[in-house]
This record gives C-alpha cells, sequence and structure tokens, in this order.
C-alpha cells in the first residue's frame, strides 16, 4: 500500500470573528516535492501553517500528514518538522542547550544528532554563546537545526529567509535545496517570489486566505503563456492600433515603458506590425516576453492588475 | 519516548538559569537572617504572635514564627513568582509553538510544568524553614520548646515538630502555586499572574477578617497556613490539620483543572 501524502488539506477554514483567514484550503503536497506556499503578507500562509502543525485547531476542514491528524496529539508529528514566524527559543540558555532541550523533548536518539546539525547550519562554534545574544539570521538557522533534529521526512518552514541579509538569503536557499537533494519533502511558504522560483517544484498561490492555483510550476508558466513587449516613439496611437487589432489581448503599460499585451499567434503578432507601420507609429522593440512568476503572481492575487499598478504608482511617488 | 519527566528535568533546568528563580529563594534565605539578626541586636521578641515569646529560649521557635509572618504575602509571593511565570514566560519568549512541535504531547508539558512550579514551591519554603531554624539555634540554642498547649516538649521531639508543621504548611503553599499557574496560563502574562496570585492570597485574608463573614473563616486558604498548630499541641490536634488537606485540595484541583483545559486548547496564534 503507497504511503499517504506527506501533507493533504482538505477544506481547511479559519475565521478570527469576522476575518476569514483560511477560507476552505485544499493542497496535497507529494513525496519529494519543494512545495512553494506563495502568497502576499496577510494571504493567511502562516495560520495555515500552523493548522498542518497542530498549534491550532481549525474550524473546518482537515489536516493529514502522512495520513495523521495532528490535532489529534504530536504522533502525527513524527517525521514532521518546522517553525512557523521566526523560530523562537529560550534566550537565557545557549544555543546548543536550546538543542539538547529540544532533542530531550523529541527522544529517538536526537540528542546524538547536536553536533551533526550544528555543522550542517554551520553554527558548531556559536553553540555554546546564549540564543539571546544571536541576531535574527543565527536563530534562523538554529531553528533549521533544531527542526533536522527530528531527521524529519517533512519540513514545513516559514518564510525561512525573511530578515536575513542578501548572503543569508543565499546560504538558507543553498541550505533548502541541499536537504530536498537528501530527500526532504519540504513546504515553503514565502513572499518571495525569487525564492520559490528558484527552489520549488510545484506552488500553491493564496490570496484572501484561498489558494487561487495549486500546481506545478511549469504549468503556471504555460498556462500564461507568452506576452509580448512592445515599444515604439507612440506609446498613445499604439495602444489604439493594439485595442483594434483581432487577435491582441490584455493591453497594459509595461514596467519601465511601452506596452505589454498578449497575443492570440504570432500571426496575429504579425498583423499588428503591420497596422503599426500603417499608422504611422514607429516601432522601436516588438519581442516575446516569457511570463515571469512575479506576473503570474500579481495576475493571480491582485485580479486584472488595476492593484499592481496602483502600488507601483503609490511606490513611485513615495520614491519622488 | 519523552514524556513528563523529561519535561520536568528540563523545567528545572530552566529554573535554574533564570534570575526569578534566585530572587524567590534568595528572599527565602534573607529573611530568616535578617529577622534572627534584628532579634539578636534589639533583643525583643514578637510577643503578640505564637511561639513569639520563645525566640530567646530556643531556635526551634524561630521557624514557626516565620511561619506566620510569611504567610501574609512573602512566601505567597515567593511562589507566585516562579508559579505564576512558567506558562506566561512561553508566551514571553514565544516558545509555546517549538515545544508543541516536539515529541511530547501538551498535557504532559503541562503536568512537567506544574511538577517544577511545585517543586520550586517545596524548595523554598524548606529552605526558608532549616535557614530560620538553624540560625535560630546558632542565636538562640537548641533547648526545649513549650507546645501552644502548655507542655514542655524536648528539643528532638520538637525539632520533629517543626518539620511536621513545615510539611503541613506546604499544602497551601502548593494550592498557591496552582493559582499561580491557573493565572500563568490564562493571563498569558508574568506579572498580571503573580499579582493577580499575591492579590488573591491577600483577598482571602481580608475576607477572613471583615465582619460577618466568620462562618467562611474555616474554608478561606489563608486559614490553612495556620493549620500546622495541629500538630504544636498535646495531644496532636489532626482537626485542622485533615482540614487543611481537603480546603487546600479543593482549591488547589480545580485550579490545575482548568489551567490543563485552558493549556490544552489554546491556540498558538498570532504574535
Amino acid at each position: 500500500m503507497p504511503e499517504a501524502a506527506p501533507i493533504e488539506v482538505r477544506g481547511l477554514l479559519k475565521r478570527y470573528g469576522k476575518l476569514t483567514a483560511v477560507d476552505r484550503v485544499d493542497l496535497t503536497v507529494e513525496h519529494g516535492d519543494v512545495f512553494g506556499y506563495l502568497g502576499p503578507n496577510g494571504a493567511g500562509k502562516t495560520t495555515s501553517l500552523r493548522m498542518m502543525l497542530g498549534l491550532i485547531r481549525p474550524d473546518a476542514g482537515s489536516v493529514r500528514l502522512f495520513g495523521r491528524d495532528p490535532q489529534l496529539g504530536v504522533a502525527a508529528l513524527e517525521g514532521v518538522a518546522g517553525f512557523v514566524e521566526a523560530p523562537a527559543f529560550y534566550p537565557y540558555l545557549s544555543g546548543r542547550e536550546n538543542l539538547r532541550l529540544c532533542a530531550a523533548l523529541d527522544g529517538d536518539g536526537a540528542a546524538s544528532r547536536i553536533d551533526e546539525v550544528l555543522d550542517v547550519v554551520e553554527m558548531r562554534d556559536r553553540g555554546k554563546d546564549r540564543v539571546g545574544g544571536y541576531s535574527h539570521g543565527m536563530r534562523q538557522r538554529l531553528g533549521i537545526a533544531a527542526a533536522l533534529l527530528r531527521h524529519p521526512r517533512l519540513l514545513l518552514l516559514d518564510e525561512p529567509a525573511t530578515g536575513l541579509d542578501p548572503g543569508g538569503m543565499r546560504d538558507m536557499r543553498e541550505l533548502i535545496r541541499d536537504l530536498a537533494e537528501r530527500g526532504i519533502t519540504v513546504l515553503l511558504s514565502s513572499h518571495l517570489l525569487v525564492e520559490v522560483e528558484e527552489l520549488c517544484n510545484r506552488v500553491a498561490i493564496v490570496r484572501r486566505g484561498g489558494v487561487v492555483y495549486e500546481g506545478a510550476l511549469a504549468e503556471l508558466r504555460e498556462r500564461a503563456g507568452v506576452s509580448y513587449r512592445l515599444r515604439t516613439g507612440e506609446d498613445e496611437r499604439a495602444r489604439r492600433v493594439c485595442a483594434a487589432q483581432p487577435g491582441i489581448e490584455d493591453v497594459c503599460e509595461a514596467p519601465g515603458g511601452g506596452l505589454l499585451f498578449r497575443a492570440a499567434g504570432e500571426g496575429a503578432v504579425g498583423e499588428l506590425s503591420l497596422a503599426l507601420a500603417e499608422s504611422g507609429a514607429p516601432v522601436l522593440e516588438l519581442s516575446p516576453r516569457q511570463a515571469s512568476l512575479e506576473d503570474l503572481f500579481f495576475q493571480l492575487t491582485e485580479g486584472d492588475g488595476r492593484a499592481r499598478k496602483e502600488r507601483m504608482a503609490a511606490a513611485a511617488e513615495e520614491l519622488a | 519516548m519523552p514524556g513528563t519527566l523529561t519535561v520536568y528535568r528540563w523545567e528545572l533546568r530552566k529554573l535554574r538559569a533564570q534570575k526569578r528563580t534566585y530572587l524567590g529563594l534568595g528572599a527565602a534565605v534573607a529573611v530568616p537572617l535578617i529577622f534572627v539578626t534584628a532579634l539578636a541586636i534589639r533583643n525583643g521578641e514578637p510577643r503578640d504572635v505564637a511561639f513569639g515569646r520563645y525566640v530567646h529560649d530556643t531556635g526551634l521557635a524561630v521557624p514557626l514564627v516565620l511561619l506566620l509572618f510569611g504567610s501574609v504575602w512573602l512566601f505567597p509571593l515567593i511562589t507566585a513568582l516562579v508559579a505564576g511565570d512558567i506558562v506566561a514566560a512561553e508566551d514571553r519568549d514565544r516558545t509555546l509553538k517549538t515545544i508543541f512541535t516536539r515529541s511530547v504531547e501538551r498535557q504532559q508539558v503541562f503536568a512537567g510544568k506544574a511538577l517544577a512550579a511545585g517543586t520550586y514551591a517545596v524548595a523554598a519554603i524548606l529552605l526558608s524553614g532549616v535557614v530560620a531554624l538553624l540560625a535560630g539555634i546558632v542565636a538562640s540554642g537548641y533547648s526545649p520548646i513549650v507546645t501552644l498547649s502548655g507542655t514542655r516538649v524536648s528539643a528532638s521531639h520538637g525539632l520533629v515538630l517543626v518539620g511536621a508543621s513545615l510539611a503541613v504548611y506546604l499544602l497551601p503553599i502548593l494550592a498557591v502555586a496552582s493559582i499561580g499557574l491557573l493565572f500563568s496560563t490564562v493571563f498569558r502574562n508574568s506579572a498580571a499572574a503573580i499579582v493577580g496570585t499575591l492579590m488573591f492570597s491577600l483577598l482571602l485574608q481580608l475576607i477572613g477578617i471583615l465582619p460577618g463573614l466568620g462562618g467562611l473563616q474555616p474554608y478561606l486558604l489563608s486559614t490553612q497556613f495556620q493549620d500546622w498548630q495541629g500538630f504544636l499541641r498535646v495531644p496532636v490536634d489532626w482537626a485542622p490539620i485533615l482540614r487543611a488537606l481537603w480546603v487546600c485540595s479543593l482549591y488547589a484541583l480545580p485550579a490545575l483543572a482548568v489551567a490543563l483545559v485552558a493549556f490544552l486548547r489554546r491556540d498558538v496564534a498570532g504574535e
């Protein structure tokens, strides 16, 4: 009989008063996945993870970790480790002592792995120092070490790179990639698109508590298709031409100037170039552009892009 | 498999690493020393307290007088310092999520914490009692003591009675620890839980002196701080001692039960 999926979530719902933090989420994480749980801040990612780890009770729905319900006790967490939000430790104990405490509560020979996991996160020389004096990055790494003590088959990591400097973020990504290569299934909650794009094979994109996409990253890109960037000497005229042209749709302003649009096929793009020439709009650039995860993310989490434009305008105003 | 004992051992380790533990134990040691020093310097005695008149005759009287003094706020405060903090500190340090995602059940975590809070309270009272006894013997000698019935008992018999009195005194102290643990679990804030526990203790003492509420007196937790005196009568008066047992249980067990349910049901969310 095949082993149950590492994570199977069905109809998960959590409300705080009138706010629906998690709205009937369904998702499945398969063995060997590095699964990106992607969404803007406040989308309900952390609340979902808390329910997956049995820290809070759902109002409805179910979570199964390797077929077991974490609400029924810690037996469901066998082979499962991770952290939600920033990992937390006792500030008055050293890093090593915190790990000894975690290992004692884990049993199963976890204490014998302390040196090994400190080596993995490159913290052996700081293990004797009190956690109260650790930087944010060191606590994040200690959090990974504490998770690895459990010899996990499934890791749930909530924004592991948040608050790290660029070097720390790179190291964290390398560490996660290394863990995945060792066969550990990873659920990576993040709002960092680069991180997810670089590490994950499958994603769920969440918006306002609900999953708006779940599947392979490659499929998502395929579904989004190719868009085109058009730069002319006269954008307003070009926009009118595009709007009137059959097979050209979703015309919008491109970041950095020019227009972005999607086309029914290359033939429609060819027709457009002729129409632009006839209208007298000089074409400076007309190039295909594979949709980035960022495009897809905003498309899915901000709908028609209006919100994105507003956000960009606000950011530009702020910079000015 | 790790369980309650594992949690208990680590709770004790955590207590050993925290300043507040030493603050409480330090007070438990310092107060008897200050008391005996003051007695030696001023050469007076607290006549309005049971055994107060004998503090210069025998060191055995010193811990007994301190048990009465300490019951007002000192020992409840020392007890609350740890019991009120032991769960709330996890909220402050945000560490509940760390221990709840290991391989011990919540009820085992709670039991380990309750045992550790009780161990600290017992250690503080016994430490205070032993220091008071030794300091008293150094200052006033190891001599026979006069009981509340007026009979004189030998020093060795008196020592046994002091030990038994300390043991009975632990009953209301453990009840205070249970209430501290409840407040610590429910308030999720150390200061609120410590002050709340002390206020609760003082409130019961206030009720005890209000006119017209004399009928409640035997059932107040504050009254049980004097029930050890049953041992200092000849023959031993077991009635107050047995009453301390069940009255303290009536305070402690519901507090522990409510705290446990709150601990089991709580959502570890939003930080």
